[in-house]
């Protein structure tokens, strides 16, 4: 019971401190996790990473739910990922509550005017950064244009994006490796 | 029953929101243009306070949809429902696969994906640019040209890039600053 109750404690006090997920969260994962408890190794905190990149899912909860599983199996999978959701869901909906009742004044509507410019720069921003890792010759960015294409014009829902490109993906590498 | 909706939706968001971070914007979009459960302009203050607030972006972006939707225990079943997912298939992977990561199944198949991943994210940055840099409402009215553009707007724009070329800070401080300049120029 306690070792479950740690996962809790543990994972809850790093969704609460830090802000934005996935690499946001590698620094404190390390520190609490590898140097303070001595739970996982660094090297397999980079492979749960890796791991958690590669499947589906928000990367900081597929790390929890894995460190979570390795300690205590599918209970602890468990316990570890509501200790990480655990302080969102507070803090997001005292926020919700709030933000309902000052929405309508002239002063919040101002901020928010300003902030939806900085979120315009902070997307723009990312896709240039992941642009920089991702995109590496010209099949990358062909799919790039007809997967914004026709998501941004045709309505086609991201889900059939996600499943054909990957389909694509193994196609294309498949013939490559048969050429060679 | 919305709770049941909101699960399966928020589940099949969490099972395919792949790559981290923006990945779920795309699917939260398709929520505005689907169900309508948010505005366009409500998933933008969403996701700005996900960003400056502690936790996954994904998570916080969650727990909010869910309780504009469903209240308080809509937040609670619309997080429930992204993260379960991951619960269920990082359990098989532990337990029967290793690391996936090095399959090369995975790996050809992330070649074609990142990419795809990138113009989701696009499309949905692209809704994003609408409604914070352009008056489409007002272009259509006046049919003017230059009352298309949101001068105030794209001058913060710039600005903003330009810092964050410069200085690599967190979010929290361009949405701080932001929030600012909105307050003291009125926009």
């Amino acid at each position: 019971m306690k070792d479950l109750w740690d996962l809790f404690r543990v994972f809850a006090q790093i969704g609460a401190l830090t802000f934005g997920g996935g690499y946001a969260m590698l620094p404190i994962i390390q520190e609490e996790i590898v140097n303070k408890r001595g739970w996982a190794t660094d090297e397999e905190i980079l492979d749960y990473y890796a791991i958690g990149q590669s499947t589906p899912g928000i990367i900081a909860v597929n790390t929890a739910t894995f460190i979570g599983y390795k300690r205590k199996g599918i209970i602890g999978a468990i316990v570890a990922t509501l200790g990480m959701i655990f302080p969102s869901i507070v803090i997001i909906t005292i926020i919700a509550v709030f933000f309902d009742q000052f929405e309508n004044y002239q002063i919040v509507q101002h901020a928010f005017a300003g902030i939806r410019v900085a979120v315009a720069a902070l997307i723009l921003n990312a896709i240039v950064t992941m642009w920089q890792k991702a995109v590496k010759d010209y099949i990358g960015i062909i799919i790039f244009l007809v997967s914004f294409f026709v998501v941004a014009f045709l309505d086609v829902s991201p889900i059939w994006v996600v499943i054909i490109s990957f389909i694509v993906g193994i196609i294309i590498k498949h013939k490559k490796v048969d050429s060679k | 029953m919305i709770y049941i909706k909101l699960f399966f939706t928020f589940f099949k968001i969490g099972l395919f929101a792949i790559g981290g971070g923006l990945a779920t914007i795309p699917f939260l979009q398709e929520l505005v243009d689907k169900y309508g459960w948010i505005t366009s302009h409500e998933l933008l203050d969403i996701i700005a306070i996900s960003e400056s607030t502690p936790g996954p972006i994904g998570i916080n972006a969650a727990t909010y949809v869910g309780y504009k939707t469903g209240g308080v225990f809509g937040g609670i079943i619309a997080t429930l429902g992204i993260v379960t997912p991951s619960v269920i298939i990082i359990t098989l992977i532990a337990s029967y696969f290793g690391k996936v990561h090095e399959k090369p199944v995975v790996q050809h198949g992330f070649y074609a994906l990142r990419p795809a991943v990138i113009g989701l994210i696009g499309a949905a940055g692209f809704e994003v640019f609408k409604i914070a840099l352009f008056n489409l409402d007002l272009f259509f009215q006046t049919n003017s040209f230059l009352s298309l553009f949101n001068f105030k707007a794209i001058i913060l724009f710039g600005i903003i890039m330009l810092l964050m070329k410069r200085f690599k800070m967190h979010p929290v401080v361009y949405i701080g600053i932001a929030a600012l300049v909105g307050i003291i120029f009125k926009y």
